[in-house]
């Protein structure tokens, strides 16, 4: 009872701030906090990023393995997307295995990715039917302020567009490594764009202390062409449709900003890796 | 076998693989109260996916700590049967299982009302016997007659359906085959009344004109729905009142 007294006198604050489309944080209603990207932070994976939104900072990784594929796309490699709430990001986080807020997060960032084609999956084949590389996208929640999917999606986004795959080459039955580097197989910049639902408000990247007061979280992921890839409602309240429709509106526009940023940011630690 | 290598899963005229139109759903059958040891319990067929929902509670929370002071804690359990699917599935649960089990409690909970029962749980117990596509869909559905045949008061029945795209074309109520053969396929659940959706996902890729088209197409299909859960209420306890009078 006591945690839940401090929220319910914010919530009353933030709906009312809300009225003249303020935050408590000073921004407006369709604000992302200030994002920050940077990549090619573990030098061991194929692929790293820290992404920041606000406060929220999640690191990924990714890694290539050689499996097998499954039985009903043998000609497929296998993206696998993980998802990680370290202790340390938040007093409410306990050790142990992923509980179903992590495998709720993990499935919505694997959806994004998955649907919008972002790895041409069919390059990823060694031998087909026997071996492939499988993919995998690991996101660590580090600091919990708010945002989770949103900050993850981006995460794992970051680490793929900069990551490169290992070479290989088959001999017979087995794939041996060249320790050659191959560019990824890219497709999409898919990004995802979650609102809340406070009152009869939604708010673009909701805070900690707003996602305390939710009535419940909407998340859509777009594709590069506009088309929608993956959406989600979360949390026990709920949306209208017209409310449904608005919020696509408005992270259709939200997302061609960060994908915008994205490019940028991503090409910016290219020129650099090119004159150094 | 491999002459049809291609198998339509739209005519020409606009009919589906099993006879139904673009915008047709399959045939429902809910039951309540087909269960001796719980609160409340409903079975559903729908096409061909069954699923039996068992609700207990309000009880007392175990473990004790996890009561919530001001309202009941609402835990949703979707199991699909070893046997349920083509191959033989591990019992355990799956990620996509918890995943499942976390928006069917969010799809409900806001039909329930909670804060009448501080302290206690109502546990939603799911068991996929066949799955043939929208078993979140019909699972939702039957678990909102589940809870009516507890006694759980609530604020509007729960209904749901989901649409997907196949071969370009917007269909409603998606079957297993048009889910794996499918470009897209988006569930939703809705409380007519409250004019509430409680739950929407999407995977897949369609167009905002298609979207919104689906919204649409999406509170029809849940309508319907609707009128089938209601039609299956009275036949409940119009049964019992009558054997009532009987005795």
């Amino acid at each position: 009872m006591s945690q839940r007294i401090v929220p319910t006198v914010k919530r009353k604050q933030i709906i009312e701030l809300s009225e003249s489309g303020k935050r408590m944080d000073g921004r407006t209603l369709t604000d992302y906090r200030d994002i920050t990207i940077q990549t090619g932070l573990v030098e061991k994976a194929d692929g790293s990023s820290m992404v920041s939104i606000g406060g929220t900072k999640v690191v990924a990784g990714i890694k290539f393995e050689v499996g097998d594929p499954f039985p009903d796309i043998p000609n497929e490699g296998v993206m696998q997307v993980g998802a990680e709430f370290v202790p340390f990001a938040s007093p409410e986080f306990e050790p142990g295995k992923p509980d179903e807020v992590a495998v709720e997060l993990a499935r919505v960032v694997d959806r994004g990715l998955r649907e919008s084609k972002v790895l041409d999956t069919t390059k990823l084949c060694l031998i087909p039917g026997k071996k492939v590389w499988i993919v995998h996208v690991d996101v660590y929640i580090l600091d919990h302020c708010g945002n989770l999917i949103d900050t993850a999606a981006l995460a794992a986004l970051s680490a793929m567009l900069s990551a490169s795959m290992p070479e290989a080459c088959i001999e017979g039955d087995t794939v041996r490594l060249t320790g050659r580097r191959l560019p990824m197989p890219i497709t999409d910049i898919p990004i995802n764009v979650t609102l809340a639902k406070i009152g009869s408000r939604l708010f673009v990247d909701p805070s900690f202390e707003e996602e305390e007061v939710l009535d419940c979280r909407f998340s859509v992921a777009f594709k590069e062409n506009g088309m929608l890839c993956a959406m989600q409602k979360g949390e026990s309240g709920y949306i209208t449709p017209e409310e449904v429709l608005r919020a696509v509106e408005i992270a259709k526009d939200k997302s061609q900003e960060i994908r915008k940023k994205v490019v940028e940011c991503l090409k910016l630690k290219s020129d650099k890796v090119g004159e150094s | 076998m491999s002459e049809s290598k291609i198998e339509r899963l739209i005519s020409e005229d606009g009919i589906r693989c099993d006879g139904r139109r673009l915008d047709e759903i399959r045939p429902i059958k809910f039951q309540l109260g087909v269960l001796k040891n719980t609160d409340g319990s409903a079975y559903v067929e729908w096409g061909r996916t069954k699923i039996l929902v068992g609700v207990m509670g309000p009880r007392e929370s175990h473990p004790k700590h996890l009561a919530l002071s001001d309202k009941a804690r609402v835990e949703a359990y979707y199991r699909m049967a070893s046997f349920s699917v083509e191959e033989w599935k591990s019992p355990a649960p799956s990620r996509r299982e918890v995943e499942l089990s976390k928006v069917i409690r969010e799809a409900l909970e806001p039909a329930i009302f909670v804060e009448f029962f501080p302290r206690t749980s109502i546990d939603i117990f799911i068991e996929v016997l066949q799955a043939d596509g929208s078993t979140r869909c019909a699972s939702i559905s039957a678990a909102s007659l589940a809870l009516v045949d507890a006694g759980i008061p609530m604020r509007d029945l729960v209904a749901s359906i989901a649409v997907g795209k196949v071969e370009g074309k917007l269909v409603l109520d998606v079957q297993d085959k048009e889910d794996k053969a499918g470009e897209s396929d988006m569930p939703m659940a809705y409380m007519p009344s409250k004019n509430a959706v409680t739950l929407l996902q999407m995977d897949g890729q369609i167009t905002h004109e298609e979207f919104m088209q689906s919204i649409e197409l999406l509170k029809k299909g849940c309508m319907e729905v609707y009128r089938k859960q209601k039609e299956a209420i009275e036949s409940h306890f119009k049964g019992a009142v009558s054997n009532g009078e009987e005795a």
